[in-house]
């Protein structure tokens, strides 16, 4: 998790600059106040739980982000942190489903599709990954995953906006990469890194 | 960028606390979360009305919390829907036994936001009705697009709602009363001017010195065209002919209108503007009963203007002139 808020602070200029292209130029201020405020919450916190602090953090950012981002990014931790509760440790097919239950409830709480230009077309490929995978080699089955989610988040380039502010642009969001897919896929990359590493993958 | 600011990131604090500062007579604010509530709330046996968004737009939404309005704002980080928690919490502040009222711009994160606020307010036994106002005629509304804009109609029904509630309307009156003024209002935008955000720092898109943009959106959202700039009856005409023809208004409707600035334009060009509509009108047999003209629902320092018309009945006529006492609409009162 300390990854993935580096990740962001890395890129909050980046994630900012794709925004202002076709949303409103704050998705890399919004998600670095979240995740900092998810950081204080966690260690606050405290336990070996991670359904509980996939949780804690899941709040933090519903209460921090505001926008989209925050109850879609809020939504995706909650529900994985429901999916993972009392577990104290993560194989293969638990974190599979565990996303699995964060993308369907992103998809219940934003009403997108796939196709639609939002991190939906970097989440939904990495799971397919992680679904196919065999459960023998999870760092390898993770690094597909994030190459998935990363292949993706390239594939919303050329996508129309169907969802959120940057519908209004109609074609000419077109051409622009989508910033929710981008930081979806800085996501799985940061667990891909951080499990590669031998470090907790929550 | 030259901004009257101590830090991008003290923005919304260092403001709310000059609002409580300058108004502590009439609203509460406190800071965590963020919420803007009227001095007298919760008033007992009132339905409560709160609404929110991004910073900003300025007076909306903090400015207009007060008798005959808002019971509470939640006040987002600049362009930023705010969270859930301050929805609850201005909720819970306002809520004097007769539920609650979320007057919601149709934006994304707004409506995103407010639903799970609406979620916990029902976990808490607190009544809770969301209208969604959805104006903007220049998004065209559809499955491929986030819907209309919610815009000026906003202000209009806040207003309105606002006065029903203290005429002692149930949840649901106030709600369908706030279901009727959008329904019977449409609202375009226009620009000269982009705007920046503090934690952007720099434009959110471009305009060339001879452009303009029409069908604006609050935040910088593209509309309908890009072209040169023109004259105010030209400008006015682009905006009014898609206004009422989308409704549409005919010959001998009677209408509120509301001609609104952006936030960087002078109230002299706001009043060529209420001219042309007035002109464009009449020609068509429409007549303007109601008005409002200012800054209102604004886009930062954008310069431009939008507006909206809602047609009025005898109802609405009355709750519009009924006594309202905010921080930036006051008649009738005191």
């Amino acid at each position: 998790m300390k990854r993935f808020a580096a990740e962001v602070a890395e890129n909050r200029s980046y994630l900012t600059k794709l925004d202002g292209a076709i949303g409103d130029g704050d998705h890399g201020t919004n998600m670095d106040r979240g995740m900092k405020k998810a950081l204080e919450k966690l260690e606050a916190a405290d336990g070996d739980d991670i359904g509980a602090s996939l949780k804690t953090v899941g709040m933090a950012l519903v209460s921090s982000v505001g926008g989209a981002a925050g109850p879609l990014y809020g939504t995706l931790f909650l529900q994985m942190g429901q999916s993972a509760a009392g577990k104290s440790e993560l194989d293969l097919a638990g974190f599979t489903d565990a996303l699995d239950a964060g993308i369907q409830g992103v998809i219940k709480r934003g009403k997108a599709e796939p196709g639609d230009k939002t991190m939906l077309d970097a989440l939904g490929p990495a799971l397919e990954a992680l679904r196919s995978a065999g459960d023998d080699d999870v760092a390898g089955a993770l690094s597909r995953a994030a190459e998935a989610a990363r292949e993706g988040m390239e594939s919303t380039v050329p996508m129309v906006a169907r969802k959120g502010r940057a519908s209004y642009l109609g074609e000419r969001s077109a051409g622009h990469q989508d910033p929710g897919a981008t930081s979806s896929h800085l996501l799985l990359k940061t667990v891909a890194e951080a499990v590669g590493s031998g470090g907790a993958a929550g | 960028m030259k901004k009257l600011i101590n830090a991008p990131e003290d923005v919304l604090r260092d403001a709310l606390e000059g609002m409580a500062a300058a108004h502590g007579d009439r609203v509460r604010v406190s800071f965590d979360p963020p919420v803007i509530v009227r001095a007298d709330a919760p008033v007992q046996g009132k339905v409560g009305i709160i609404s929110g968004g991004g910073s900003g737009h300025e007076p909306m939404h903090g400015g207009f919390v007060g008798m005959g309005m808002l019971d509470a704002a939640c006040p987002g980080e600049v362009f930023t829907s705010p969270t859930p928690d301050q929805m609850d919490a201005a909720t819970k502040a306002v809520n004097g036994g007769a539920g609650v009222l979320h007057i919601v711009k149709n934006y994304t994160g707004d409506v995103m936001n407010f639903e799970m606020a609406a979620e916990i307010a029902s976990a808490e036994d607190i009544e809770v009705v969301a209208v969604v106002t959805n104006d903007d005629v220049a998004v065209q509304d559809s499955l491929y697009t986030a819907g209309r804009r919610g815009v000026g109609v906003t202000v209009l029904a806040e207003k309105i709602c606002g006065a029903a509630a203290e005429e002692g309307k149930s949840l649901q009156e106030v709600a369908d009363i706030c279901r009727r003024v959008n329904d019977q209002g449409r609202s375009m935008g226009m620009a000269l001017t982009p705007c920046i955000t503090p934690a952007a720092g720099e434009p959110n898109f471009t305009l060339g010195d001879d452009e303009m943009e029409i069908g604006i959106g609050i935040h910088g959202e593209p509309g309908r065209q890009r072209m040169k700039v023109e004259p105010a009856a030209k400008i006015v005409e682009r905006l009014a002919s898609a206004v009422v023809e989308d409704l549409p208004y005919n010959e001998g409707d009677e209408v509120l209108a509301f001609v609104n600035g952006m936030g960087g334009t002078p109230l002299i060009e706001l009043y060529i503007v209420y001219n042309e509509l007035n002109k464009f009108l009449q020609a068509r047999g429409i007549k303007i009963t109601r008005n409002l003209i200012g800054n209102y629902i604004t886009s930062l320092e954008m310069a431009g203007c939008s507006i909206t018309l809602v047609r009025l009945d005898e109802e609405l006529t009355r709750l519009w002139d009924a006594p309202v006492d905010t921080i930036a609409l006051r008649w009738g009162a005191r």
